[in-house]
C-alpha cells in the first residue's frame, strides 16, 4: 500500500523533527544551568571568542564592503531616477543596520563560525574525547558547549555591527567617491534619518536573535552528531541549512514586530 | 564478576561481545537492564549525577585510541583533572604534571601537540592522564590495539607496574592474549554478554573448553564459526540443485 507508507513514512519524520527539537530546547536550557561554571572559567570564553570571533573577521569585512558597495551602487541608480541621489546615505545606512547587516552576518557566521563549531564538537565525540571528559567526571555541556555558546552570543552582534559598518564605507566610496553625490548630503541625511533605538538598537536585537539561534543549532548538531565520517559531515550541512533558513524566517518574524506598523 | 582490591583482570572475548559495553556499565555511562555494580560499595546505578561524578573522580578510564583532547598539549591533557577537581597550585601541578609524564616514558613530549604523537605515545600520554589523580579504578578499553610489538610491551608492563604502584584495581577489556596472559591476575571470557570462562592465566591456558582453546590458540574454526550464518550457497550462486 503505498498511500499507507507515506503516511508511515511523514508520520515518522514528524516525530523525529518533533523528538529533536524536544532534544534542542532541552540542551539550550542545559547549556543555560550550566553556563555559570564556564563564567568562572572565563579563559576558555575567550578563547572561543577569538576562533569564532576574531576568525570571521576577514568574511564579514570582505562581505561587508562588497554588500555596502553594492547597495550604493544600486541606490544611487533607482535614487537618481526620482532625483534624490542624496538620499543615498539614508539607503545604504537603514538598509545594512535594519536588515543587511544582522541577515548576512549572521549567514556568514553560520558558514564560517557554526560550521566549525559542529564539526569540532562531532569529531570531539567521534574520537570519544567528550566520553573521556565525562569519565573524568566533568560535564561536557560545562566544559565545551557553553563557552562556545556565550562566545557565539556576543560576537554575532559585534561582527553584524562591522559589517553595518564596513558596508557603510562601501557605500561611501561608491556613491561618493566614484560617483560623486554630495558628501555633506550623504552623511548628513543619514545622521538625521537614522535613528538610534529603532534602527540600530533592533539591528542589534535581530543580530542577538540570530547569534544565539545559530549557535544553540550548531552546537546541538555536533553534539547530537552519529560519531562517525559521514555523521559529522551530515550534522555540519544540517547546521549550515537549519540555520539559514531559521535566520530567515527569524528575521521576517522580527521585521514584523520592529518595523511592520511604521 | 568480582574485580578484587589491588588485582589487575582482564575481560576478553570477540569483538561485539560486550566487553566495552561492560566498562561504560561499571563507568556509569550506560545503565544495565537488569543486575547491578557496586565500586567502593556504593551501587552506581542509584547515584545522582552528583554522586556519580564523585565516584568517577576516583576512577580513570583508558580508551582505545587515548581520546586526547586533540586542542591542548601533552601537558595541559595530565594537567586537566588537577585543575579540574584540584585547588593545588600551578607549580605544584607542574610538578605533578613531569612525574606523571616521566613514569611513561614520556616526560620529554609535554610541550608536544597529541598529533605529533605516535599512536604508542598517544596511549602512554593517555594513561599518565589517566592516572593524574591517582584513581582506585583503573579501566583499559583495548589499550593494544593498533601497537607495534614494542609499544604493546611497554604499554602492558606500565598497566601491571601502574597497578601495583598505585595499590589500584584494573580492568583491562582487550582481545590481545598473549600480551594480556602475560601481565594479568586472573582472566573472565564473555560471549554474547556472558561470562563462559574465568580463571588464573595459568588455568586458562590449560583450559580444555572448546571456546577457549579456539581463542587462546587463534584457530579459524570452532564453536565460533568461519562463517557468518547465510542461506544456501549453490541457492546464492543461483546454480542449480
Amino acid at each position: 500500500m503505498p498511500a499507507a507508507k507515506t503516511i508511515r513514512a511523514i508520520g515518522h519524520r514528524t516525530i523525529n523533527a518533533v523528538w529533536r527539537i524536544g532534544m534542542a530546547t532541552r540542551f539550550f536550557f542545559l547549556t543555560l544551568m550550566y553556563s555559570g561554571s564556564s563564567f568562572r572559567r572565563f579563559h576558555l570564553i575567550i578563547k572561543e571568542l577569538f576562533s569564532t570571533g576574531v576568525m570571521s573577521l576577514i568574511i564579514i569585512v570582505v562581505a561587508g564592503l562588497f554588500v555596502g558597495m553594492v547597495l550604493g551602487l544600486q541606490g544611487y541608480e533607482t535614487l537618481k531616477r526620482y532625483g534624490s541621489e542624496s538620499a543615498l546615505g539614508v539607503m545604504v545606512a537603514l538598509g545594512l543596520v535594519r536588515e543587511l547587516g544582522p541577515v548576512v552576518a549572521a549567514l556568514l557566521f553560520a558558514s564560517r563560525a557554526g560550521s566549525a563549531m559542529t564539526a569540532e564538537i562531532g569529531l570531539m565525540k567521534a574520537t570519544e574525547q567528550i566520553s573521556a571528559m565525562e569519565m573524568m567526571a566533568v560535564h561536557p555541556i560545562a566544559r565545551i558547549v557553553a563557552p562556545r555558546f556565550w562566545a557565539g552570543i556576543i560576537s554575532m552582534p559585534l561582527l553584524a555591527a562591522l559589517f553595518s559598518a564596513v558596508g557603510v564605507f562601501g557605500g561611501y566610496f561608491v556613491g561618493v567617491v566614484q560617483i560623486g553625490v554630495d558628501e555633506g548630503s550623504f552623511w548628513a541625511q543619514m545622521q538625521a534619518a537614522v535613528d538610534f533605538e529603532h534602527d540600530i538598537l533592533n539591528g542589534v536585537i535581530k543580530s542577538f536573535v540570530f547569534g544565539t539561534a545559530v549557535t544553540v543549532i550548531a552546537l546541538f548538531e555536533g553534539y547530537d552528531a552519529p560519531p562517525t565520517a559521514e555523521g559529522v559531515s551530515g550534522a555540519t550541512t544540517r547546521t549550515v541549512v537549519t540555520s539559514s533558513l531559521v535566520i530567515l524566517m527569524l528575521d521576517f518574524i522580527l521585521t514584523a514586530m520592529m518595523f511592520g506598523g511604521s | 564478576m568480582v574485580f578484587p582490591k589491588g588485582k589487575l583482570i582482564t575481560i576478553m572475548g570477540l569483538s561485539g561481545c560486550g566487553k566495552t559495553t561492560l566498562l561504560r556499565i561499571i563507568g556509569g555511562a550506560l545503565k544495565p537492564v537488569k543486575g547491578y555494580v557496586k565500586v567502593d560499595g556504593q551501587n552506581i546505578h542509584e547515584l545522582n549525577q552528583d554522586g556519580l561524578y564523585d565516584i568517577r573522580r576516583k576512577m580513570g578510564m583508558l580508551f582505545q585510541f587515548g581520546a586526547l583532547f586533540t586542542d591542548m598539549s601533552v601537558y595541559d591533557n595530565v594537567a586537566f583533572q588537577m585543575r579540574e577537581h584540584t585547588d593545588l597550585p600551578e607549580e605544584l601541578i607542574h610538578d605533578l604534571v613531569l612525574m606523571k609524564l616521566h613514569a611513561v616514558g614520556l616526560r620529554g613530549t609535554h610541550n608536544l601537540m597529541p598529533s605529533e604523537l605516535s599512536g604508542g605515545m598517544a596511549r602512554r600520554v593517555a594513561l599518565a592522564r589517566t592516572v593524574a589523580l591517582d584513581p582506585m579504578l583503573i579501566m583499559y578499553d583495548e589499550p593494544f590495539a593498533g601497537l607495534d610489538p614494542i609499544s604493546l610491551t611497554v604499554v602492558g608492563d606500565l598497566i601491571r607496574r601502574l597497578n601495583d604502584a598505585l595499590g589500584a584495581t584494573s580492568i583491562v577489556v582487550t582481545h590481545d592474549v598473549q600480551e594480556s596472559l602475560k601481565i594479568v591476575d586472573y582472566v573472565y571470557f564473555m560471549a554474547n554478554g556472558v561470562i563462559v570462562a574465568e580463571g588464573t592465566p595459568d588455568e586458562i591456558r590449560a583450559s580444555d573448553k572448546d571456546f577457549v582453546h579456539q581463542f587462546v590458540h587463534g584457530e579459524m574454526d570452532g564453536p565460533v564459526p568461519f562463517h557468518y550464518p547465510g542461506g544456501n550457497y549453490r541457492q546464492d550462486l543461483n546454480l542449480q540443485a
